[in-house]
């Protein structure tokens, strides 16, 4: 990929933060004080939960051998994803050029072995420096093997993770989305069906098929997603839906905007994290559907859901009422993790905001107030520090901060990719309290404090020495190792 | 003696390789006050990060030169110069490790050379020491490059000396990759029993063993291998190394220090156990302590126990060379057979086992042979669970990486103790999937007092196969 295409990419019109000189996300990497993955990593993210396709990453084994099957979306179907593949180029194959004929047999054994329903070919950081013409071995391979093969130019050095999602999703809207028509439009007896789609969805730990039984109850099919429990079919026939809704994801909003440009499907973003976002991308769908029908069920369907959810509900708001979180996590979650905690009746001390565009930090000011404390870096130093200065009770983050929040003793909920539990939708936040609940209230916390019983020095996990707020702007220069 | 095959398909399926990078950072995570910095892009770093903190549940310290667009065609010499400086002012760490990854190498980096350069634009952190090691991911694997850094760490840190035997109760163990912190704590603890205070390098079972420490965080390495101790390796009395995978770095160390070396491809099984305390007795010139007596016994009392199970178990393995000589030596010693052996790049030691054939291969070669070969039993990492679940085979977790356990640190394989524990474990794992003889019903019950079992047989039969006890 030419740096003009990357460039290119950073370039989203729909991104409101767009004119920003130097945008959060594409930042130069300040050697020695790194954060976070690479575009590979960031492609991986986007397309590896499309269940039936076989995904090759054409490369040395550092960057399959070490990361594959480490994700926690989930399948209701084919496991193929879950399967590592990779051309595991050796020194001679890169000495010799002979990676792009290595590359040409791997999709054909991928093909014979286990008859895909697409091959996704992922370039790394050595492939392309050497040189392997990606596009024109998949286009071969596709005629030669009759597969389709869908090349993803994503080398590790092309930037962040965050570029790596964008090439994916433009990746898609290039290869897949509108290369196949989907099938007619169910018909029930009394309502009328709706095709949707969803971007960026990935059904973490099944978290989705808490909310997928509520458009089913309403008629409204997802016709594809990108890319929870998703198959390749489905994701090419995603330019025909009514609507769009992308979720927690401003890196993909490249997609929304293409597929409404070539195709004029209608866009909106939300979230299924707490009881009041859940109901809101309900109703955006009915609005951008204008189905009136549709409407007063969606309506009728929120009312009972929402009064089920309040009485789960009732007693977990009675121990988590008034509970102090630290929320450190990227993007959208910044702001859309707030109102859910906001529901359970808990305070917000501050949020992260590290990922997050203007517009979020916009909505992280509705709901927190003006005078929202934002944490732009998240070493272990900035986020402990920010934790006992404010007296919160839990660190709600990912799960590379998982170890800073239990070596310091604190109460964690993990809350990214690699998470365990499902948090969407109404049924969702009763798992969330749950989790909440779990971690903050565990007589753990206190065993752990307490010192031996014969020790005469400080007590184990003495809080640091709290800085003051303004201190906090030097922390964050400091903690960017862990981040 | 066992044949060598291979690998002969394009594609790497449920790959069982994790890169040498990776192998070289867990080293330089074994020493005190230290941080590893990957020289190549973002990726391989933030992958390698959340790789260890899996496997480790430990928060792990490891930086990157990150290398973008433009430092990969411009040339990428100014990030590592830069990053170098950052680590020593920003973390003030003693020992930098600074591996390679495949896309500087492909450039040509030569990272000595950057080394010597920062050196001389920089000579206020002369007092850090940093330690280049060339671990492309295209050579090698993660034992391998383990075994590079160790020997890097040895060039750099240990004088040339001759002074070997000064330090008369102190013997240096050299660990490779397959140890875990739990096995480090056992060979510390074996030394002891004989007065002897090991020095072990890398130390993972010092920074990676899981404990709490005082302080809420670090950014550095909370333990491991304090470099005056490996400057002190040369004043020795004797070097214990263990595993094959390290002869190069044992031949530098003693070529350094001339203390005398004593190799050991593993402590596993009660033979290697009895040559690594027989050693320790001749070094320190002891009777075996009644408590080492003790343990030998009781793992000859499980051995006795446990073989039923582990008689003629048809046991497949995957995993790095080092692992799978001591787990090979272990079951075939309690009986068991070795019909399916896959390891992600080559050894000399691999022709040791004790088994016709050796695959360099993937998890998909594993299952592809462990059917072929009726395997009973399955020994690799946690990715081979999906083969496992297929093939309808107890799993024992073993090597890197386990993700879905915990304890895989605090596992102890090596030593009378860690022994027993394995053959216990694979005998219960047996007994777990114990196939019952499924009843058999005669066709005359019916019309008699047993006709109403017949009606439940159906059921009752259909998941007879796998009986829990």
């Amino acid at each position: 990929m030419k740096a003009s295409e990357i460039a290119a990419l950073k370039d989203e019109p729909a991104c409101d933060h767009n004119k920003v000189a130097e945008k959060a996300g594409c930042a130069r990497p300040e050697p020695g004080a790194t954060a976070g993955g690479c575009p590979f990593d960031g492609a991986q993210i986007t397309l590896l939960p499309i269940a039936d396709v076989a995904h090759i990453v054409h490369g040395p084994i550092g960057c399959s051998g070490n990361s594959w099957d480490n994700r926690g979306t989930r399948s209701s179907g084919p496991k193929l994803y879950r399967v590592g593949m990779t051309t595991d180029l050796t020194e001679q194959d890169v000495i010799m050029g002979r990676g792009e004929k290595r590359l040409f047999h791997a999709i054909k054994q991928a093909a014979d072995e286990y008859a895909p329903a697409a091959v996704f070919v992922y370039a790394t950081c050595v492939t392309a420096v050497i040189g392997d013409d990606l596009e024109a071995v998949c286009k071969a391979a596709a005629a030669r093997w009759g597969v389709p093969v869908v090349p993803v130019d994503c080398a590790g050095f092309y930037g962040n993770k965050n570029i790596g999602n964008r090439i994916a999703g433009e990746t898609l809207v290039r290869h897949v989305i509108g290369t196949r028509e989907p099938g007619p439009t169910p018909t029930l007896p009394d309502i009328q069906v709706h095709d949707i789609s969803l971007i960026g969805e990935y059904n973490i730990a099944g978290e989705f098929w808490k909310v997928a039984p509520l458009f089913d109850e309403l008629g409204l099919r997802i016709i594809g997603s990108i890319s929870g429990d998703a198959r390749f079919a489905e994701v090419q026939t995603m330019h025909r839906a009514e609507a769009s809704m992308v979720v927690c994801a401003r890196a993909l909003v490249n997609v929304a905007r293409r597929v409404e440009e070539r195709w004029g499907v209608p866009w909106f973003e939300g979230s299924f994290y707490g009881v009041a976002d859940t109901s809101q991308a309900l109703r955006d769908f009915a609005r951008l559907i204008g189905d009136p029908d549709l409407s007063a069920r969606t309506e009728a369907l929120i009312a009972r859901e929402e009064a089920l959810a309040e009485a789960a509900l009732a007693p977990w708001r009675e121990r988590l009422r008034g509970k102090r979180a630290l929320l450190y996590t990227g993007g959208v979650k910044s702001w859309s993790i707030i109102s859910a905690l906001q529901d359970l009746g808990m305070t917000v001390v501050a949020s992260g905001t590290r990922k997050s565009s203007e517009e979020d930090k916009a909505r992280i000011r509705e709901l927190m107030g003006e005078d929202a404390l934002m944490l732009d870096e998240g070493g272990p130093k900035t986020l402990l520090g920010t934790y006992h200065q404010h007296g919160a009770d839990i660190l709600i983050a990912g799960g590379r901060n998982l170890y800073t929040a239990l070596k310091a003793r604190v109460p964690f909920l993990d809350i990214n990719q690699e998470r365990e539990f499902g948090y969407a939708g109404y049924a969702g936040m009763v798992d969330l309290a749950h989790q909440l609940a779990l971690s903050i209230e565990s007589p753990v916390w206190e065993a752990v404090r307490r010192p031996a019983p014969w020790a005469h020095s400080k007590c184990a996990g003495t809080p640091l020495e709290l800085p003051v707020l303004a201190d906090v702007k030097t922390l964050e220069d400091e903690g960017a190792v862990h981040g | 003696m066992a044949e060598i095959i291979r690998r002969s398909k394009p594609l790497s399926v449920s790959p069982l390789k994790a890169s040498s990078t990776l192998g070289a950072s867990l080293a330089f995570l074994g020493l005190y006050r230290a941080m590893p910095m990957l020289h190549g892009a973002m990726g391989c770093t933030a992958f390698g990060k959340i790789f260890l903190t899996r496997h480790f549940r430990e928060p792990i310290p490891i930086q990157s030169t990150g290398m973008d667009h433009v430092a990969t065609v411009m040339g990428a010499d100014e990030n590592v110069i830069e990053g170098l400086r950052t680590l020593c002012e920003k973390h003030k760490p003693e020992v930098i490790g600074l591996p390679t990854t495949g896309l500087p190498e492909t450039q040509g980096t030569d990272i000595q050379r950057l080394v010597r350069e920062f050196r001389a634009a920089w000579p206020q952190y002369d007092h850090i020491s940093i330690i280049p090691v060339n671990t492309p991911d295209y050579t090698g694997s993660l034992e391998s490059g383990f075994a590079l850094a160790v020997e890097a760490i040895i060039e750099t840190l240990v004088p040339v000396s001759s002074q070997a035997g000064r330090r008369r109760h102190q013997v240096n163990v050299l660990a490779n990759a397959s140890l875990t912190p739990g096995d480090i704590e056992a060979i510390r603890e074996w030394c002891e029993a004989f007065g002897l205070r090991a020095v072990v390098l890398p130390d993972i079972g010092d920074s990676l063993d899981g404990h709490l420490i005082e302080a809420e965080y670090a950014t550095l390495t909370a333990g491991g291998t304090p470099r005056d101790e490996i400057v002190s390796m040369g004043e020795s009395v004797a070097t214990l190394v263990i595993g094959e995978s390290l002869r190069r770095a044992a031949d530098a160390l003693r070529q350094r220090t001339g203390v005398p070396d004593h190799h050991f491809p593993h402590l596993m099984g009660l033979d290697a156990c009895d040559r690594f305390t027989e050693t320790l007795a001749a070094i320190t010139g002891l009777t075996v302590p009644a408590r080492i007596e003790r343990q030998r016994a009781q793992l000859q009392d499980a051995m006795v126990d446990s073989h039923f199970m582990t008689g003629f178990l048809r046991v497949a393995l995957a995993g790095e060379a080092d692992l799978l000589t001591g787990l090979s030596a272990l079951l075939t010693q309690s009986g068991a057979q070795l019909v399916a052996a896959v390891a992600p790049v080559s050894a000399p030691s691999l022709r040791t086992l004790p088994c016709a054939e050796v695959l360099l291969g993937d998890l998909q070669d594993l299952e592809r042979v462990a059917r072929a070969n009726g395997a009973r039993f399955l020994i690799s990492n946690a990715h081979a669970d999906a083969s496992a679940e297929r093939l309808g085979l107890p799993l024992l977790r073993a090597g890197f990486p386990q993700y879905d356990r915990l304890g895989a640190a605090a596992r102890v394989w090596v030593g009378y103790r860690g022994s027993r524990a394995t053959l216990f474990d694979i005998a219960n794992l047996v007994l777990e999937h114990h196939h019952d003889i499924p009843a058999y019903r005669s066709r005359f019950w019916s019309g008699g007092p047993r006709e109403h079992e017949m009606s439940l047989s159906r059921a009752a039969q259909g998941d007879a196969g796998m009986v829990r006890h």
